[in-house]
């Protein structure tokens, strides 16, 4: 059994972004993995409201104590919301991924072909174990 | 890579094993650089810095010597003092900084692990003409420090030795868990604390019986994460960063180490810098628009790169993001302010105080 936690109601990027989509909004934060691997994160650097964010470019910035990573967006469109939460304490993201979500998107006409290039649950966990080890 | 006696320990304890100046070290357990940093500033944690190297100087020559090739005056020490000192090139740029332990028939010389072989070569290269021995000790003896405010009791449980009276910067040579060791009340995290001089086939078992002796006060095992961050806030600089090769003592606000009153090597060059006006001075900075500013990233004024950032996180005692710089020397003043170019954005900073973290000694 893996040593990270996985949500099925995601789908996930190789750079372990994860995305939900419920109705017309697409939701995206980091994963378990991503988190571990980041170390304690101590700051969220988020796209502002309005902007315009692209699949498989980076979108925000996650500060850990160890390094400055981007996050690579895995779906487009326009960003309707960021979350504030984020701002005060970073640390949720290490203590709940798949609850700590950065920005929420309405997706761009392309949202099911970006989706269909995102791993499922059981893909990605297996694409964890092989760069985990 | 190297391996310290407690490796695989790290290893069973959940360490997060990296390469740090050609050794493998943990930067964290698994509680995290946070916890572990909180557990310093708050109770104890205990770090393996054998990476450290360590020299044995001793003969009838040898406080000549040390008078010559470093910048304190050790005739100001008494006997187990302990003191923070340079190594100078003659051109008064920076070998490494170190640690001197004036001890009853010999003196200790704590050095960078980085600068391990640079310095024992350096320093071999001026013993023409003294007698004496230069010994480097690292590999049998193993170097831990124990910080934080819990730290005297926490191994005044594994010592006969009344550890209350160890005075700050002195050491003591005593029977610690059954073994002999040497205790410098030092350290490099603005806390109270020791650190320590063991037998290296003693390391693992002392390791786990001090983490016992402390669990009830909350000791924890940390890494270099925390380490980094503990003696950022302090203010303490670490070789390659706030000190190099490249960075003359004075702009790197050294100056204290210096005893201008004796001769050593490098006095001539660093007196001809000393009466120049800085060019460019060390400053501390907090972020007034928030982000993280990270070695190396640039610092601007109007457009223009002035100058670079040494060191710089996210305090987690302040919860304020601060740094260190080197920058021209009219932005050295406290309120100055210039822009950290945080990947290509400029973000605001100003100049504050050093430390950001006033040291706790006893």
């Amino acid at each position: 059994m893996s040593q990270f936690k996985f949500d099925k109601s995601m789908r996930y990027a190789n750079t372990h972004e994860w995305v939900r989509v419920d109705g017309d909004i697409a939701t995206v934060g980091v994963s378990d993995y991503a988190q571990d691997s980041l170390s304690d994160v101590v700051y969220v650097d988020l796209p502002d409201v309005g902007a315009t964010v692209t699949a498989g470019k980076p979108a925000a910035t996650v500060e850990s104590v160890k390094a400055a990573e981007d996050v690579i967006s895995p779906v487009s469109g326009e960003v309707v919301e960021v979350n504030a939460a984020l701002d005060a304490t970073p640390e949720i993201v290490n203590e709940r991924p798949y609850e700590a979500w950065f920005y929420r998107v309405k997706p761009a006409a392309t949202l099911a072909a970006e989706l269909a290039a995102l791993m499922d649950v059981d893909t990605y966990e297996k694409h964890v174990e092989a760069v985990a080890h | 890579m190297q391996r310290t006696p407690l490796y695989d320990t790290h290893v069973a304890m959940g360490g997060r094993m990296v390469e740090f100046a050609g050794y493998g070290l943990p930067v964290q357990y698994p509680s995290g650089p946070l916890v572990e940093h909180h557990a310093v500033r708050t109770a104890a944690g205990i770090f393996d810095i054998d990476h450290m190297g360590q020299f044995e100087l001793a003969g009838p020559d040898a406080d000549l010597f040390l008078q010559l090739v470093q910048v304190w005056d050790i005739d100001q020490m008494a006997l187990h003092d302990a003191h923070y000192s340079l190594l100078l090139y003659n051109d008064a740029t920076v070998i490494d900084d170190i640690f001197l332990y004036k001890l009853d028939d010999r003196w200790l010389v704590i050095v960078n692990a980085a600068n391990r072989a640079k310095d024992l070569a350096w320093l071999q290269a001026q013993t023409l003409g003294f007698d004496l021995t230069l010994v480097d000790r690292s590999d049998e003896l193993c170097m831990l420090a124990l910080q934080g405010p819990k730290a005297e009791q926490i191994l005044q449980r594994l010592t006969k030795a009344d550890l209350s009276k160890v005075a700050t910067r002195t050491a003591i040579e005593f029977e610690l868990d059954g073994f002999a060791a040497i205790a410098g009340r030092t350290g490099y995290t603005g806390e109270d604390g020791f650190e320590l001089y063991i037998p290296a086939g003693r390391a693992v078992e002392f390791w786990n019986n001090l983490l016992a002796a402390g669990k009830e006060d909350g000791l924890l095992a940390c890494g270099l994460a925390a380490r980094d961050s503990l003696r950022f806030e302090a203010c303490m600089p670490l070789y390659g960063h706030e000190l190099a090769a490249t960075i003359n003592p004075l702009e790197a606000r050294m100056g204290w180490t210096v005893s201008w009153h004796k001769d050593f090597i490098g006095r001539d060059a660093l007196l001809k810098v000393k009466l120049e006006t800085p060019q460019r001075l060390l400053v501390g900075f907090e972020m007034v628009e928030k982000a993280v500013a990270r070695e190396h990233y640039d610092i601007a004024v109007d457009g223009q790169i002035v100058g670079h950032v040494t060191s710089g996180m996210k305090s987690p005692t302040l919860d304020k993001f601060l740094g260190m710089a080197l920058v021209p020397a009219p932005y050295g003043a406290v309120g100055a302010e210039f822009d950290v170019l945080v990947r290509g954005q400029p973000k605001r900073a100003r100049v504050v105080k050093r430390p950001f973290y006033k040291p706790r000694y006893k």
